[in-house]
C-alpha cells in the first residue's frame, strides 16, 4: 500500500534527517516505527504528508509510493484527498475551536456527504466522549481526550492509511492501553496505520511489523513480536537489561545531537 | 443632551463604517498572517470604480462592478505576491504590503486628477430627524448595510465551512494542512472577503456629510488601523468594538470641538490615535487580541 524506498531528506539543505530508509505498509497492517529522539521518525511522516517544505526540508533521493501515487510530487491537500491522513505529534488540536468545530475540520478534504456522515459515526462511536463534549473549547479537554479528538479529527478525512505520530506523548499508562487498543479497532474497521512511537511496549503490541530507525536508517525490521523478543530492542525500548550490560554513552550523545528534529 | 444623542448616533454610524474595514484587516492577517497595509489604496479604489462607472452604468451596477474590481484587485495582490512570499517575515511582509499601497495609491490620485468626483448616491444629502436627533441620509442607510454585512459576516464566520477552515488554520496552519485545508485558498477567499467590505465601506465614506471622492477619502480609510489594533489585531469582535470605538470618540471629539478647544482645531481627526494609544499602554495586545501576535 506505501512504499518507501531508499529516502534520502534534508533540512535546510545541510542536515540529513533521513539517510535511505525503505520500508512497507501493507494493505490492512500496522506497522510500528521505533526510534528515539532525532532518529527521523517526524521527518518521515512529514514526507509522507508533503509537510515537508513548511519546515524547510527537502527529498533529495528516493520515492515515497501510494499505490500508484508518488507523494513527493503531492502537496499535503492532495495527500489527504488520496486517504492518507497523518495525527501530528503533540496532537495539535485546535484548542479554540469546538469539539465539534475540530470534527468539522478534519472532514474539511473529504467531499462525499455520505462518507462524512460515515465518518462522523464512526468517531462518535469509538470515542462517545466526543459526542458529549461536542460543543466544548477543545483546549478544555483533558490530555487523553485531546489526543483521541486528535485521532478522531483524522479519521473524519476517512483516510484508508492513517499515520500516527507519538500518541502516547504525555499520557498516563492507562490512557496509553486505551489508545492502542482504539488503533487495534480502527484497524479491524479496515484502516491501515503506520505508527511512529518511543513507547515500543504499546507500539509492538499492537503492530504486525515494525522497523527500528537509529539516526536516519533503519537498524532493524521485522515481525513485531519476533522483534520485541530481540536483546537490542529489549535493551534500548522495553527498558530491560539483557545479558549485554549498556553502556549509556553508546546512545546518549546521538539523542542530543539530533534533538531538533523532534 | 440632543446633541450628545445625535453625536453618539453619527459615531456608531461612522463606527459601522469603519468596523467593516477593520473587518477586512482583521481577516487578512488572520488568513495570511500579514498586516496589510494596501487597505487604503483599495478602499480608494473602490470608491473611484464605483464613482466612475455611475454615468455610463447608473449608480446600482456601479457598485456592484466596483465593489467586484475591488475585490478581483485584492484577489490578484493575495495571489501574485502575498502567496508567493509564504513563510517570509511578518515585517519584510507588512513592508510589501506598503510598496503596493504606494503604487496603487500613486496611481488613483493620478487619475482622480486634484477633481473631486461624485458619487450619485440615489439617498441625496438630506438628514433625517429621528426624535430631534438629526442623521444624513447616507449614513442611516451605512449604518443598516454595514450592520447586515456585520451580521452575516460573523453567521459565515462562526457557522459556514470557510469559517472554520480559516479559523482552525489561523490557529495551527500546519496541522491544518494536514487536515487538507488549503491554506492558499483561504488567505485567498480572506483577501476577496476583505476587498468587498472595503469597497462597499468606500461607497458610504464618499457620501454625505464627506463631500466625494478625492484623495482625501484615503485618510479616512487610515482611521481603520486604529480600529482594528486597538480591538486586537487577531479578533472579528475587537475589530467590531475598536471601529465604533473609534467612530464615536471621532464624532465626539469633532462635535465637542469648542469644549476641547484648548487642544487644538480639528482634534477629531487625531482622536482616534489618541484613544488607539491609550489603549495599547494599558493592554498591548489589544482589547480582544491574543496575547502572542507573531507566531512562528
Amino acid at each position: 500500500m506505501l512504499t518507501v524506498d531508499s529516502l534520502r531528506v534534508t533540512y535546510g539543505g545541510a542536515v540529513e534527517a533521513v539517510r535511505g530508509v525503505s520500508m512497507e505498509v501493507p494493505d490492512r497492517s500496522v506497522v510500528a516505527v521505533l526510534g528515539s529522539n532525532g532518529a527521523g521518525k517526524s521527518t518521515l511522516l512529514r514526507t509522507i504528508s508533503g509537510t515537508l517544505r513548511l519546515h524547510r526540508g527537502r527529498v533529495d533521493a528516493g520515492t515515497v509510493r501510494f499505490e500508484d501515487t508518488d507523494l513527493t510530487r503531492r502537496d499535503a491537500g492532495q495527500i489527504v484527498r488520496r486517504g492518507v491522513v497523518q495525527v501530528p505529534e503533540g496532537r495539535r488540536i485546535f484548542g479554540r475551536l469546538t469539539v465539534e468545530e475540530n470534527l468539522r475540520a478534519g472532514g474539511m478534504g473529504n467531499r462525499d456527504r455520505a462518507a462524512k456522515a460515515k465518518a462522523v459515526a464512526r468517531v462518535h462511536d469509538l470515542f462517545p466522549v466526543l459526542r458529549e463534549r461536542a460543543g466544548q473549547r477543545a483546549g478544555l479537554l483533558s490530555g487523553g481526550e485531546q489526543q483521541m479528538l486528535a485521532i478522531g479529527r483524522a479519521l473524519m478525512a476517512s483516510p484508508r492509511l492513517l499515520l500516527l505520530d507519538e500518541p502516547s506523548l504525555g499520557l498516563a499508562p492507562r490512557v496509553i492501553g486505551q489508545i492502542g487498543e482504539v488503533i487495534a479497532e480502527i484497524n479491524r474497521q479496515g484502516t491501515a496505520v503506520l505508527l511512529v512511537e518511543q513507547n515500543a511496549t504499546m507500539a509492538l503490541g499492537v503492530a504486525d511489523r515494525a522497523y527500528v530507525l537509529d539516526v536516519g536508517r533503519v537498524s532493524l525490521s521485522g515481525d513485531a513480536r519476533e522483534l520485541a523478543a530481540t536483546d537490542e530492542v529489549q535493551r534500548l525500548y522495553l527498558g530491560h537489561t539483557g545479558d549485554a550490560p549498556v553502556r549509556r554513552e553508546d546512545t546518549a550523545p546521538r539523542r542530543t545531537l539530533s534533538r531538533w528534529t523532534a | 443632551m440632543t446633541q450628545f444623542l445625535s453625536l453618539l448616533l453619527n459615531g456608531i454610524s461612522l463606527g459601522a463604517i469603519y468596523a467593516l474595514i477593520a473587518l477586512g484587516f482583521v481577516i487578512i492577517f488572520k488568513a495570511s498572517e500579514v498586516v496589510s497595509f494596501t487597505h487604503g489604496s483599495l478602499l480608494l479604489l473602490g470608491a473611484y470604480s464605483i464613482a466612475r462607472l455611475s454615468e455610463p452604468l447608473g449608480f446600482l451596477p456601479a457598485v456592484l462592478v466596483g465593489v467586484l474590481i475591488t475585490a478581483f484587485a485584492a484577489f490578484l495582490v493575495e495571489r501574485l505576491i502575498i502567496n508567493r512570499l509564504r513563510g517570509a517575515p511578518v515585517i519584510s511582509l507588512a513592508i510589501v504590503t506598503i510598496g503596493v499601497d504606494i503604487i496603487l495609491l500613486t496611481e488613483l490620485i493620478r487619475q482622480i486628477g486634484p477633481d473631486i468626483l461624485n458619487v450619485p448616491h440615489p439617498w441625496g444629502g438630506d438628514s433625517v430627524r429621528i426624535g430631534g436627533v438629526g442623521i444624513s441620509e447616507n449614513r442611516l442607510i451605512a449604518m443598516g448595510v454595514a450592520g447586515i454585512l456585520i451580521v452575516a459576516f460573523f453567521v459565515a464566520f462562526k457557522y459556514s465551512s470557510w469559517g472554520v477552515a480559516m479559523r482552525a488554520s489561523a490557529e495551527d496552519g500546519e496541522a491544518a494542512a494536514l487536515m487538507g485545508i488549503r491554506q492558499g485558498r483561504v488567505s485567498a477567499l480572506a483577501w476577496i472577503v476583505a476587498g468587498v467590505l472595503a469597497a462597499v465601506a468606500a461607497l458610504f465614506l464618499v457620501g454625505a456629510p464627506t463631500p466625494g471622492v478625492s484623495a482625501a477619502a484615503y485618510t479616512v480609510a487610515l482611521r481603520a488601523f486604529p480600529a482594528a489594533i486597538l480591538g486586537g489585531l487577531d479578533s472579528t469582535g475587537g475589530a467590531l468594538v475598536g471601529g465604533l470605538l473609534i467612530g464615536i470618540t471621532e464624532a465626539m471629539a469633532a462635535g465637542y470641538q469648542e469644549q476641547l478647544s484648548f487642544l487644538g482645531r480639528g482634534f477629531g481627526e487625531v482622536a482616534p490615535y489618541v484613544v488607539m494609544i491609550i489603549v495599547l499602554l494599558v493592554r498591548p495586545s489589544g482589547l480582544f487580541g491574543t496575547k502572542e501576535l507573531t507566531r512562528v
